[in-house]
Order: structure tokens, then C-alpha cells, then sequence
């Protein structure tokens, strides 16, 4: 495998990842004013998210810059090409950010109905905003010569954009309810699984479409295997989930994104950005790949760093693993009772 | 303005505002992790109370700095393609090796940190912080190599073909003496921040004690008071180590851009021995070096720039015949990669008046927070308590000198880059030379309108953010270390107890402030 296959993978690697991990994130604080009709409630479902969030949205820093570090021909033509889209998605996670850490700093409750719903909004905005950049970088944006949008601001948002905000909202949300069912114990727990158990089927067909017209457009057999894997994983996450086996329907859940995800990736390679002007417009890695050298230095520094980060970032969940009850009463430890 | 002006207030703004958190979370981060080592091995709980107010006021401004961050990493992509596509094969790797090996480094373990209280051993807690704080430390690296490698471009060769950089030498570019010169200032500018905030915050809460004649025994008034002592010394220290590396970084810079300098000292004709400029003044709107008159001390520059009292310094009229000669008189006319500027003539003086006072800002918000230092430790020499008004106030003011002092080094430094967005290196022969200017660094297909949409959209959220995080924090800080009725010393550690719940079982406030 070339250097530039190996970070397109690595690009595709972390972006699964984010989706994987920041998906829950986003899923829990959606899931607030539905599941979360008490303050304790929310306080527990924001507990679970608590002391992950942060890391989780390391993976779309990290992603970002991948990108721009072996790719900066998709960089430079992805993200002016999708200018509000992006700044919707910084918009959204600034105000989301703030709100976890100010929610808790001022003890109304105007103020914390405030801040909560500042979460659940950002995190809807942010999920939303990259699912429409990752569906238009996927099936398509108005590209012509030297990698510049032709037409208008609102150009690149077409059915694409739309689809792939769907998708990754509507896997998300379940994504949470799933990851709040294996989280937490007593009703909440309860309340996230029924939830799950509904609107998961429906919510996986946005992302299965999406990853079905990319698979159909550029894709080989292969990825049909793949695409086939993701509509199984489905069925398996669903089954689990009945039987109250939350650990293995989270698991099924998530494999379900990473198998979609690797159709993607694996039927649009080797173009990063298709042009709707002309094929011959369209941004491959070659094109947009920096040198060898460089890539070979990243390689190295990736290859070392990665599974550190990896090695530690789990151990942070193994910390955080067990599952959480009430909110803490006044004079109790927070967080510890399991 | 055209899109090129709006992105440009645009990074400007975004950049000044996110550099406001910046060295505040390197400085503060850096002494949080040191009281809570105190306390982890002298077990005095004067040491626990200052690193859960001042580790609070650490993660208040933390979050800010993550959420405005974002903005960076992706600006460079949405208003400035051009740029990006220019120097990719050098700038990316840097943003994407910031992210794995530092911020990576930073959430993790600082989630950690927040939610680790009681949870994990106390050892291993105190070591989770000091990963987060050596994250934000490689972090600061890795972005001002970046930054440094367009001040003074190493470790590339121009391509033929596509006239980009490619990169070379990746340890020449890790290596830079600009970015180890501009780090280093940076690092100790940030502790600056950081003991200012200590000492007025410190000082504030002595007085306030002591005019309500509450006692100088008990364990709040040690936590104000070795507050204040160690920002003090921190202050004191950091200002002589800024001033050295500021020396050094100022000396790289008469090499490497010496049109930078010479605005700076409004500096017209070359000079030998050549003057600093003590006060200046100009016709308003003018950007011609002759309409600037000055105050100057004789010989003072070409210390700075050289270490000797006699030595020549180039002049801007000089250097900007220099520049002419060898980067051309006039952009290109090629509208379709300099927009409006194709083939007007290329002015490479920078704003005089912003390089001028920004340059002397930097400097005297500097000494002011190293006399402020001086003043509170002398004030609190031997146990004493200042009760001075104007010396409380005054020094609760200062607290904003250092982040000035800091804005404005920036300002200069970018500002005093321009019109190139990567400068020249004067070691590389003329024709092997890396550079671009910033007119053709913009997106070309962005409107005008995108662009101002997110200039206004960020320019209010920010503005909305400092609002509420100023109001946090000053409601924060004059609630002091103990909260609501506790007797003071409620929050006392148990020693020896690290397991479930030390101090969160005892502080029923600071429960909802450390977890969720």
C-alpha cells in the first residue's frame, strides 16, 4: 500500500472514530428534553458525557488536521466550497462547549434549563453541519478548475448535504439512547433502551441510503460486502437491544456506523472530492496529496503517537465504566456510586 | 472591503480573542499543577483550597480557549485556501501533530483531572493534571513552530513546477531559531499572565479580609497569602526570562525581517549608531516613514539589534527599495490570484503607527506587571497585609496588563509580517526562495457575504461569551476559597484518605462545579 492510500485510510480511520465516539455525545445531549424531563434526569444523562466529551472532540480536531496535513488539496477545496456549513459546526460545538462547563457555575434553574438547551441545540447544529459536509464530500460538490466552488454560497448544499445531515443525526440520537441504556441503571435506563428499541430501524435507513448511493455510484464488491455488513449489524444491534444485552447492541450499533462508514470511504476512493461540473474537475488523493517525505515523517509520528492515545484514551473509559445512578445528594461523593 | 480585508479582520479578531485564554491555560495550568503537588505532599490544606479555586478558574477558561480554538483550525481552510494549498506540505502536519500528540494529551487526561477527585489514587490524579499541562505546553510548540516557519520559512525547496515549498527537513523546521526563541518568550509571557491573576485576585481578598477583621491565622488568609507571594516571585521571574528571550527574539528578527524592526523604531534612514524612539508621533493616515518625528535615546537600537552602542541599522526608506528591488514593485496583474491589489504597487513597510505602539505596548504592559509583582511582594513582606486602595485596585487592575502585553506581541509579530503571509528567509539565495504574499492568500471562490456572515456570527458569540465569562468569574472570585455559610475550615482534607469523595462530600457547591 502507498503512503497516500495509507493516510486516506488513516483520514477515513479517524473520522469513523469520531463519529463512533463524538456520535453518543451528541446523541445524549439531543435525548435531553426527550428523556430528560427532570433535572436529575439531565444531570445523569449529562454525567455519562461528562468526562468524555472533551477527548471525543479531539477526534474531529485530529481528523481536520489529518486532512489538511496529507490532503491540503481537500482541505482547501472542501472547506471554502462548504464556508456556513463549516462555520455552522464551529458555531454549534463553541456553544456547546461552554455550555457543559457553565451550565454548572451559576445554581438557578433558569440558568440551567438555559445552558442545557444551549447543549442540546449546539450539538444538533454541530452533527448536523458535519453530516451535510461529510454527504456533500462524498456524493458530490460544484468543484471547477484549481478546486474552486462555482456558484453561489449556497451551491455546494444540495439533496447530498441534506442526506448526510439526516444521517448522521438520526444515528447519532440513537447512538445515545443506546449508550445511555448501557450508562445508567434504574428508569433512565429503561426509558433509553425503549427508545433505542423504537427508532433504531428507522433511524439506521438515512445512513444505509447514503452509504447504498455512494456504494452504487463509485463502489466495488467489496464494499457491497461492507454495505451488507451495516444493514446485518442493524438487525443484530436491534435484536440485542430486545433481549436487554446493552453492551452487545452498543457494540452492533457502532459496528454498523464503522461498516457504513467503510463503504464510503472504500467506494470514493481514490476521489476525496467529486465535482458535479466535470469529472475531470474532481479532487483525488494524488492531486491533493503533499509529498512523500512528508507523509513519510507524519507516518512515523502518527505511528508512534496513535496507539498511545489510543492506549490512554481507553483507559479513561475503563476508569469512567461504571454505570451511574441519581445525582448525587448533598453530602455525597459525585459521580462514584455505582 | 473586499474579502481579502474582512478575512483579515476576521483572523485577526478570532486570533487576538483565542490568545486571550492561550496563555492564561499554559501559565495558570503550570501553577494549579504545582499547588496541588504541594498539597499532595505536604498534605496543608491551604494547598488543596488554592488548587480547587484556582484549578476552577483554570477550567472556566480552559473550556473558552478549546471552543474558540476550533475556529483556528478550520479558518485556515475556509478564508484562506489559497494559503493552505501553498503550504500544505509543511503548515498541515504541524496543526495535525499539535492535535494527536497534544490535544489529545490535554482533554483526556484534564476530563481526568475534573472527574478524577476521589475517584483514582491521589498520585496518579496529580499526574493526570501534569499530562494536561505538558499538553498544553507541546501544543503551544507545535503551533509556533507553525507560526514561526512563515516569519522565517527552514527545511523546504521551492518546486519547479508548482512553485510550492516542499518540505526537506522536517527537524530544521521542528528547530527553527525563530520558533525556539518565540517559544520560549511566549511560555514565560504566559506565566506572567498567570502570576498577575494570582496577585490581584490575592491582594483583593487580603485587604477584604482584613478591613472585616476577619483573622490572619486561619487557612483562607494562607491561601491568599501564598497566592499572592508565589505570583509575586512567578511575576518577577518570568518578566526577567520574557525580557532575555525577547532580546534573543529580537535580535533573529533584525536578521530575518529587518523591515519589522526598523517600523517598530520608525527607524526612516539607516543609522549608525541608530536611535530607539522613545515617543513618536505622525500625520494621521500616513504611512510615509518621513512624516513620523520621534524622541529618541542615541545608540540604544543598535544595541538591540546587535549588542553594540555603534553599529549600522537599516532604515525603512532603505529597506523598502530593497524589497522593491527584489520582490517587484507592483503585485502581478493577475486579478484571479490578487483580486483588487493585481497590479497596484506592493507598500512593504508595515503599518507604521500599529508596529510602533503595538512593539512599545508589549513592552510597558510588561514592566507594569513586573512593578505590580514587585509592589505586592514587598507589601507582603514579613506577614503583612496591605490595606492601600490604590495598591489593592491598582495591582486587581493590572491583572489585565500581562494579556495586553501578550495581544499585542502578536499583533506586532503578524502585523509586522506583512504584506507577506510567509516572509522571505534572507539565508536562501534570491530566486530559492519561499514566500507569498498575503494579497493571494485568500479563498478565491468565497463571497464577500460568507465571510462577513462569519466575521459578524463570531465577532457576537464571542463578544456574548466574554460577557458571561467575565460575569463567571468575577461572581467566582468574590465568593473566595470557602462557599455559602461553611465555617472555614470545613473543607480540610482527611489525610490519607485519597479513595471515594475527599473534598466533593464536604463542599456541597463545588460538587456541581467538578462533576456533573
Amino acid at each position: 500500500m502507498d503512503l497516500q492510500t495509507l493516510w486516506f485510510a488513516a483520514v477515513a480511520l479517524l473520522w469513523t472514530g469520531f463519529l463512533l465516539l463524538e456520535g453518543f455525545d451528541f446523541g445524549v445531549a439531543a435525548l435531553l428534553p426527550v428523556l430528560g424531563r427532570r433535572p436529575a434526569e439531565r444531570h445523569l444523562m449529562l454525567r455519562t458525557i461528562g468526562p468524555l466529551w472533551d477527548g471525543n472532540e479531539v477526534w474531529l480536531i485530529t481528523a481536520v488536521g489529518a486532512v489538511f496535513a496529507a490532503f491540503p488539496g481537500w482541505y482547501a477545496t472542501w472547506l471554502p466550497a462548504l464556508y456556513l456549513p463549516f462555520v455552522l459546526v464551529l458555531f454549534g460545538l463553541i456553544v456547546r462547549a461552554v455550555a457543559f462547563e457553565w451550565r454548572h457555575s451559576h445554581s438557578t434553574e433558569a440558568w440551567d434549563t438555559t445552558w442545557t438547551r444551549v447543549i442540546t441545540a449546539g450539538s444538533l447544529v454541530a452533527a448536523a453541519g458535519i453530516g451535510a459536509a461529510l454527504g456533500a464530500t462524498t456524493l458530490g460538490l460544484p468543484i471547477g478548475e484549481g478546486g474552486t466552488r462555482v456558484g453561489g454560497a449556497f451551491s455546494g448544499l444540495g439533496w447530498p448535504a441534506l442526506l448526510g445531515a439526516v444521517a448522521v443525526l438520526a444515528f447519532s440520537v440513537v447512538h445515545g439512547a443506546v449508550f445511555l441504556s448501557l450508562k445508567t441503571d434504574g428508569p433512565l435506563r429503561v426509558a433509553a433502551r425503549r427508545f433505542a428499541l423504537r427508532w433504531a430501524p428507522v433511524a439506521a435507513l438515512p445512513l444505509l441510503a447514503w452509504a447504498g448511493l455512494v456504494h452504487l455510484r463509485y463502489g466495488t464488491p467489496v464494499t457491497g460486502v461492507l454495505w451488507l455488513v451495516a444493514a446485518l449489524a442493524v438487525l443484530v444491534a436491534w435484536a440485542r437491544l430486545r433481549v436487554g444485552r446493552e453492551g452487545q447492541a452498543f457494540a452492533a450499533w457502532g459496528g454498523m456506523l464503522v461498516a457504513a462508514a467503510a463503504t464510503v470511504f472504500g467506494a470514493a476512493y481514490p476521489v476525496v472530492v467529486p465535482s458535479t461540473i466535470d469529472p475531470a474537475f474532481d479532487v483525488t488523493i494524488a492531486d491533493a496529496s503533499v509529498s512523500d517525505y512528508t507523509l513519510t515523517v507524519m507516518t512515523w509520528a502518527a505511528g508512534i503517537g496513535l496507539p498511545v492515545v489510543l492506549g490512554y484514551q481507553a483507559w479513561t473509559y475503563w476508569v469512567f465504566r461504571r454505570r451511574l445512578t441519581a445525582e448525587p445528594q448533598h453530602g455525597e461523593p459525585a459521580g462514584t456510586r455505582a | 472591503m473586499d474579502v481579502l480585508d474582512v478575512a483579515r479582520w476576521q483572523f485577526g479578531i478570532t486570533t487576538v480573542y483565542h490568545f486571550l485564554m492561550v496563555p492564561l491555560t499554559i501559565g495558570l495550568g503550570v501553577l494549579v499543577a504545582v499547588m496541588h503537588t504541594l498539597w499532595v505532599r505536604t498534605d496543608k490544606p491551604e494547598w488543596l483550597r488554592m488548587t480547587r479555586f484556582w484549578g476552577r478558574i483554570y477550567l472556566i477558561n480552559f473550556v473558552l480557549g478549546v471552543a474558540t480554538g476550533l475556529v483556528q483550525e478550520f479558518q485556515f481552510g475556509l478564508a484562506w485556501s489559497e494559503y493552505s494549498r501553498f503550504v500544505g506540505d509543511v503548515f498541515g502536519s504541524l496543526l495535525a501533530l499539535e492535535a494527536l500528540l497534544a490535544f489529545f494529551l490535554e482533554s483526556t487526561f484534564l476530563g481526568l483531572w475534573i472527574f478524577g477527585w476521589g475517584r483514582i489514587p491521589k498520585k496518579l490524579h496529580l499526574a493526570a493534571l501534569w499530562a494536561a499541562v505538558v499538553g498544553s505546553i507541546v501544543s503551544a510548540y507545535f503551533i509556533i513552530a507553525a507560526n514561526s516557519w512563515m516569519q522565517h520559512p527552514v527545511g523546504v525547496e521551492v518546486d519547479d513546477t508548482t512553485g510550492r515549498p516542499v518540505q526537506v527537513d522536517f527537524l530544521a523546521v521542528l528547530t527553527n531559531n525563530t520558533a525556539l526563541a518565540a517559544f520560549s518568550h511566549a511560555i514565560v509571557a504566559a506565566l506572567m499572565v498567570a502570576g498577575a491573576l494570582l496577585v490581584g485576585i490575592g491582594l483583593w481578598h487580603l485587604r477584604r479580609r482584613e478591613l472585616a477583621g476577619q483573622p490572619t491565622t486561619d487557612v483562607d488568609h494562607a491561601v491568599w497569602r501564598r497566592s499572592v507571594r508565589l505570583g509575586g516571585w512567578v511575576s518577577l521571574a518570568a518578566f526577567v526570562l520574557v525580557a532575555l528571550t525577547g532580546d534573543w527574539q529580537g535580535k533573529l528578527m533584525y536578521d530575518q525581517q529587518p523591515l519589522k524592526m526598523s517600523s517598530a523604531e520608525a527607524l526612516c534612514e539607516t543609522e549608525a549608531p541608530a536611535p530607539f524612539s522613545v515617543f513618536a508621533w505622525s500625520k494621521l493616515g500616513s504611512n510615509e516613514c518621513d512624516d513620523v518625528h520621534s524622541i529618541t535615546i542615541p545608540g540604544l537600537v543598535s544595541f538591540l539589534a546587535h549588542g553594540d552602542f555603534s553599529s549600522a541599522v537599516p532604515g525603512v526608506n532603505q529597506l523598502q527599495e530593497e524589497y522593491a528591488a527584489v520582490y517587484g514593485e507592483t503585485y502581478p496583474d493577475d486579478p484571479s490570484r490578487f483580486g483588487a491589489l493585481a497590479g497596484e504597487e506592493i507598500d512593504y513597510t508595515p503599518l507604521l503607527g500599529v508596529s510602533y505602539w503595538s512593539f512599545r505596548l508589549m513592552i510597558g504592559m510588561g514592566a507594569v506587571s513586573a512593578g505590580v509583582a514587585a509592589y505586592a511582594l514587598w507589601a507582603t513582606r514579613k506577614g503583612r497585609v496591605p490595606t492601600s486602595r490604590i495598591g489593592v485596585y491598582g495591582s486587581l487592575l493590572a491583572v489585565a496588563a500581562p494579556f495586553v502585553a501578550n495581544a499585542t506581541g502578536w499583533v506586532f509579530t503578524e502585523m509586522g509580517r506583512q504584506p507577506f503571509v510567509v516572509h522571505p528567509n534572507p539565508d536562501v539565495p534570491v530566486g530559492e526562495q519561499t514566500y507569498f504574499f498575503t494579497a493571494q492568500a485568500v479563498s478565491p471562490g468565497v463571497t464577500a457575504a460568507e465571510v462577513w456572515t462569519s466575521l459578524s456570527l463570531l465577532t457576537l458569540v464571542y463578544g456574548a461569551l466574554a460577557v458571561v465569562e467575565l460575569w463567571l468569574i468575577t461572581r467566582f472570585v468574590r465568593r473566595g476559597v470557602t462557599t455559602g455559610d461553611h465555617a472555614p475550615d470545613h473543607a480540610a482534607p482527611t489525610p490519607g484518605t485519597p479513595t471515594e469523595g475527599t473534598p466533593e462530600s464536604r463542599e456541597d457547591d463545588d460538587v456541581l462545579q467538578f462533576a456533573y
